[in-house]
């Protein structure tokens, strides 16, 4: 096939090729040398690590899937993490993405001042995950917080938010949430997307404004669900710097905060615990490649390709 | 069509009757109904915010009796009292987040765009496999590569300093930008490299002279972006940089509210509103290339 294509080829032409491939090559060369040493090389090390009993200091010892067992047999914080994640990223992600598209279907009926607004509601989204936010959260939902000051009006006498076990994981599900603006933003250029006429024509034929919504903006609106829904989800297994420092590095009160994340680094850069820190953050990209394949899947049966 | 309709609404306005008058204002009123909720919706979200700003203002023994927005009694000591709080001033850790932030931007626009057009322009063996590769990569945790990386630096000598948080970025490893790069440039007419070409202009020079130009937009929201994303970053600052001096806004911060725990509020939120500062003001002045940046490729 190669040497038929190489007799009809023009030599002109098959040089230029060539040339071009050395150039294209030349011009990702930072890239390779990225793939190599900072993102696909490690990748695989680490892998290779998670295989190990490792601490930085000395040698690697090899020991096969132990680190992989002892993460569900022998160490019930993970298993607490975890549960933690999952909760945090279940519960977080929806609400956001309802509040977003909530936001993003008000703004889209041609009210006065949509930049203006969509500034406001995308601020968040800039500024939450930074350590001066997840400080400002910490006081926010402390027991002298803004909001048990609220709650005073009304007489209700709060607790600490971020001190009980019971509501600390909670504070961080409200911040993540908080940070709805990025999805709306996608959410309004998708309702952009979406041709009057159909609505137009949809009048005419006597549709209400509920059925428009559900026929209409809702089917051709599921692309970009989809889209905001395997971003968030993806983003938000990586959260980190809010619980740490809103828990103040320790994941408490009793382990209510720790993340999957927060555990890695504990390990990892806490107690050297290198191989062991590499199984758990290889398990962490498995769940959410996995998640992200079944969500691939499961597209094919509610998101609405028009063409 | 239009025309007709126009002239519906005219005739309309002519006989504005009491009915329709009264169907005009009830929407209206409506519209102002939006707003309102719009506007109290905003206002919760961006309160605590405020508040964190305004209270910056108020002297440390006020700041929990008051909830409210307006300071009953104004004072900079917070400023000045947090500013010298840690080992250095402030000054110098918004110094290191500066020549980080800077590096990483030129860093990224050079480098992610060397990728991009490669991507984009140029047919070479294996492209579909790298490019998949490299759209791979943007979902990849950090966490899962940050110990090699770790190992990697400390057998190069670069723990302790900004080589760790630099270096990568001159490497594309930012591959969100690569892509939305590989977006804006599929979007310019190849018309323009074809001419170029009977020129007798080179890839180099199509790339320098003609699509780097007309990037403008794209390279505009990469800066920003990564401008963001640098100076919020902590994981990686938290865990290269290890001595006083090298230490960043944010790892300053929360090594503030670890000595002082929670008894210094005030100037914790004096050097908080400093931090978030700069953030705001590149959200003031590149609006436009953030929200295009979002709606193009989903970035946060």
């Amino acid at each position: 096939m190669s040497t038929t294509q190489g007799t009809t080829l023009a030599p002109q032409l098959r040089k230029r090729r060539r040339k071009e491939a050395v150039a294209a090559y030349l011009f990702l060369a930072p890239w390779f040398v990225g793939l190599v040493a900072i993102t696909a090389g490690p990748l695989l090390s680490s892998l290779y690590l998670s295989f190990t009993d490792y601490s930085l200091i000395g040698d690697s010892q090899w020991v096969g899937f132990d680190n992989y067992v002892e993460m569900f047999t022998d160490d019930p914080r993970f298993l607490k993490a975890l549960n933690n994640t999952a909760v945090y990223v279940f519960v977080s992600v929806p609400l956001q993405l309802t509040f977003a598209l909530a936001l993003a279907l008000v703004l889209d009926r041609g009210v006065r001042g949509l930049p203006f607004y969509r500034s406001i509601y995308y601020l968040p989204s800039l500024l939450g995950g930074s350590v001066a936010v997840a400080i400002l959260w910490r006081q926010v939902f402390g027991s002298e917080g803004l909001v048990n000051e609220v709650l005073g009006w009304f007489g209700v006498e709060g607790e600490s938010w971020v001190a009980h076990p019971d509501t600390a994981l909670g504070t961080l599900i409200v911040l993540n949430v908080w940070t709805f603006g990025a999805p709306m933003v996608i959410f309004l250029a998708g309702l952009r997307q979406i041709p009057r006429s159909y609505y137009e024509a949809a009048g005419l034929d006597g549709a209400g404004q509920l059925r428009q919504f559900f026929s209409i903006t809702l089917p051709l609106l599921t692309p970009i669900v989809f889209f905001n829904l395997v971003l968030q989800l993806i983003n938000s297994f990586q959260s980190f710097t809010q619980a740490f420092v809103v828990s103040g590095g320790k994941g408490g009160p009793s382990d209510s905060t720790l993340l999957l994340t927060m555990h890695i680094y504990q390990e990892g850069f806490g107690n050297f615990q290198m191989g062991y820190a590499s199984a758990m953050a290889w398990f962490l990209v498995v769940v959410i490649a996995v998640l992200t394949g079944v969500n691939f899947l499961m597209s094919r049966y509610w998101v609405f390709y028009s063409d | 069509m239009t025309s007709n309709a126009a002239a519906k609404r005219a005739q309309r306005a002519k006989t504005n009757d009491t009915l329709f008058g009264r169907v005009l204002r009830a929407l209206a009123g409506k519209k102002l109904l939006t707003h309102a909720a719009l506007i109290g919706f905003g206002l919760v979200m961006l309160y605590p915010l405020l508040w964190m700003v305004s209270s910056s203002f108020k002297p440390q023994e006020i700041i929990f009796r008051e909830p409210g927005l307006i300071p009953g009694d104004v004072t900079l000591e917070n400023y000045t009292n947090g500013w010298d709080a840690l080992q250095y001033p402030f000054s110098h850790y918004f110094l290191n987040s500066a020549i980080i932030t800077a590096g990483s931007i030129v860093g990224n626009l050079v480098a992610c765009s060397l990728a991009a057009y490669a991507f984009a322009r140029l047919e070479f063996p294996l492209k579909r496999f790298w490019f998949a590769l490299m759209l791979g990569s943007i979902m990849l945790p950090l966490h899962v590569t940050l110990v090699p990386q770790y190992i990697l630096f400390s057998e190069l000598d670069w723990i302790n300093t900004f080589y760790p948080l630099i270096v990568p970025k001159f490497l594309a490893t930012d591959a969100f930008f690569i892509f939305l790069m590989v977006q804006f440039i599929r979007t310019l007419p190849r018309e323009l490299d074809e001419a170029a070409v009977i020129d007798g202009a080179g890839h180099w020079r199509i790339f320098s002279r003609i699509i780097m130009p007309l990037c403008t937009p794209a390279l505009a929201t990469t800066a920003i972006f990564t401008f963001i994303w640098t100076w919020n970053d902590f994981l990686s600052q938290l865990i290269f940089l290890t001595s006083p001096d090298k230490l960043t806004v944010p790892v300053a911060l929360r090594n503030f509210l670890d000595s002082s725990g929670d008894s210094s509020w005030g100037p914790m939120f004096a050097i908080s509103v400093l931090s978030l500062g700069p953030i705001f003001g590149f959200f003031l002045a590149g609006q436009r290339y953030l929200v295009r940046g979002i709606a193009t490729t989903g970035l946060r």
